[in-house]
């Protein structure tokens, strides 16, 4: 194809001057306001922290950076906290690693087998598994809570990471976007190193695995992000406090925090903000896998 | 399934048995309880139950508070959606217009995708306290005297702003990328036909991001009706009193705090119906979709 502008090569020198384009600047602003609507919450939030109980009682949130960031992120961090004083930020940071890391990676090999099973294998009962497993997506963990919690406590596994992270696994995400992916992985490379003698064991673990790194990266960023978000079943499951992790403890810590005379907000927000830095910048750092992952497997 | 793959009789068995041990034990186990103890009413000191047939089901239609959650659920799903579909989209189009800095828009719009929705609820409550949120003094400065946890209508803007912040990343994304993957030769087919960017806009472009619209729309749908959990938890303080709040957040407040096993239930087996039905509608037009691109 021809395109217009090389076929008049010196049509920048033609043009007298380049004019401002309204247009254009329009288009700027709409995006610079947009981006502004997103990012000014947390700006005020993290810059607020950085200011003392009585300042921000007295005055609200503070766009201008104070002097007691580091004091307040301290205390979050290092000082017992919560309603009984079990607990402090860096617990609660270790528990969100757990929840976000286990859940990923236990969806993501629970999900590979299963997958692996059920595309690369001639199974008599293949479309019953395959229906037993999908239906998981229909039904969120939010419409049938009060019945999990009954189950996990007659288990005897309230206030344990099992408890916690296991039943999160419970949906066929992570299976459904690996069946997809395996499909479109071509066949010949199944029958080639089947005529190499590599059995389904050596396959998997040498050719499939290796070929699905990035998807495993993809998935990971996504899996990760919902583990380390989600706050319904962690409020359920864990009634101990060192076991909250900081999406979880917010609610809990704020109002411990704001039921004093004057409310400690800066050691909350500081808290808050801790909760938000870590899945943020996995999802800044690994843009292009985690656009990937949340296109494709939301299909 | 084409696939020629492996004959092998215990590994695949023992590759799904993970699998599905965890979704028998955490999901088909409590659905199915959840349908059998909606039939039921249990003893509010857990001494047995007994069968009452749809009893509960007939109480939660005929009570008005029942009647008025699940109306504040319809209008508040109505509003984050439309709200968080138009403006991301109205974002994506533009960040789809520009040359330079799409990238770092990109960035910027998107990242808040990672911030938890009760994270997102209490910096939501910093912003609109009564005396010194800057969002209620801007509305004070407006003529509105805005109290959040007091005023119902307060209350429930307040959500509502919250969770569209919270959901325009996702929605920017998916739009961006649809944008993205209409053919330059369409676009430049409809830059000659059409010289105004509105008209193009709604004739072309439009129609075109119709399938991932769609798609969104039952995306938005289920996100309003379970994944503002917390938001609505950390906005109300957990005390829901006289606020608005969700049916999911109904289904928490009656189970937990209420020790309803029996009411719960069945207001779970009624959301379970909706999502099937919603699940269902999306399965259908994404087949569509499929055929169609």
């Amino acid at each position: 194809m021809i395109d217009i502008t090389t076929a008049t090569p010196n049509a920048a020198t033609i043009t007298p001057k380049r004019r401002f384009k309204w247009n254009v600047a329009l288009d700027h602003l709409v995006l610079i306001v947009g981006s502004l609507f997103m990012i000014l919450p947390v700006l005020l939030a993290f810059t607020t922290a950085s200011h003392d109980a009585v300042t921000i009682h007295r005055e609200g949130l503070q766009l201008k950076m104070g002097d007691q960031l580091g004091v307040n992120f301290q205390k979050a961090m290092f000082e017992k906290g919560g309603f009984t004083d079990t607990v402090d930020g860096m617990r609660m940071l270790t528990n969100s690693f757990i929840l976000g890391i286990g859940f990923a990676v236990g969806k993501i090999i629970i999900g590979m087998m299963a997958a692996y099973a059920i595309v690369y294998f001639r199974l008599r009962f293949a479309s019953f598994a395959f229906w037993i497993i999908f239906t998981t997506l229909l039904l969120p963990l939010e419409v049938r809570i009060l019945p999990s919690y009954e189950v996990i406590q007659g288990l005897g596994l309230t206030n344990t990471y099992t408890g916690l992270i296991v039943p999160l696994i419970a949906s066929a995400t992570a299976t459904f976007f690996f069946r997809q992916f395996f499909r479109s992985v071509p066949e010949e490379l199944v029958e080639a190193s089947r005529i190499d003698g590599a059995g389904p064991v050596k396959f998997f673990i040498d050719i499939l695995v290796p070929l699905s790194r990035t998807m495993i990266a993809a998935m990971f960023i996504i899996m990760f992000v919902f583990g380390w978000n989600q706050y319904l079943w962690p409020t359920l499951i864990t009634t101990e406090e060192s076991f909250f992790t900081l999406v979880r403890g917010i609610k809990q810590i704020v109002i411990s925090y704001t039921d004093a005379q004057i409310p400690e907000h800066g050691q909350a927000l500081a808290l808050a903000f801790v909760a938000i830095v870590p899945p943020v910048l996995v999802v800044i750092f690994f843009q292009s896998w985690f656009v990937k992952g949340l296109t494709e497997s939301d299909k | 399934m084409k696939r020629a793959g492996f004959t092998n009789r215990w590994l695949p068995v023992l590759l799904l048995v993970p699998q599905l041990i965890i979704i028998a034990v955490f999901f088909y186990w409590p659905a199915g309880y959840a349908i059998q103890s909606s039939f039921y009413l249990q003893d509010p000191f857990g001494f047995g139950s007994t069968f009452v047939g749809l009893e509960n089901y007939t109480d939660l239609l005929s009570a008005s508070e029942y009647r008025k959650v699940a109306w504040f659920t319809v209008i508040f799903t109505l509003l984050v959606t439309f709200f968080s579909l138009a403006l991301s989209l109205l974002l994506a189009v533009k960040a789809d217009n520009i040359l330079r800095g799409a990238k770092t828009y990109r960035t910027l719009l998107m990242w808040v995708y990672a911030v938890a929705p009760p994270v997102a609820g209490f910096i939501g409550i910093m912003m609109f306290d009564q005396s010194t949120g800057p969002i209620s003094n801007f509305f004070k400065s407006l003529g509105w005297d805005f109290t959040l946890g007091v005023n119902y209508f307060d209350t429930a803007s307040a959500m509502v702003i919250v969770s569209v912040w919270k959901q325009v990343p996702v929605n920017f994304i998916f739009f961006l990328s649809g944008l993205q993957s209409i053919p330059r030769s369409v676009r430049e087919a409809a830059l000659i036909d059409n010289r105004s960017g509105m008209g193009r806009f709604w004739d072309v472009t439009f129609p075109l991001l119709a399938p991932t619209g769609f798609f969104l729309l039952i995306i938005n749908i289920t996100y309003s009706l379970f994944d503002t959990f917390g938001v609505v938890d950390t906005l109300v303080k957990g005390e829901p009193g006289n606020n608005p709040m969700t049916l999911v957040y109904k289904v928490y407040v009656d189970g937990f705090r209420g020790n309803d096993l029996g009411g719960s239930s069945a207001q779970s087996v009624i959301l379970m119906v909706l999502v099937l039905a919603l699940t269902i509608f999306q399965f259908r037009l994404v087949e569509r979709r499929i055929h169609y691109t």
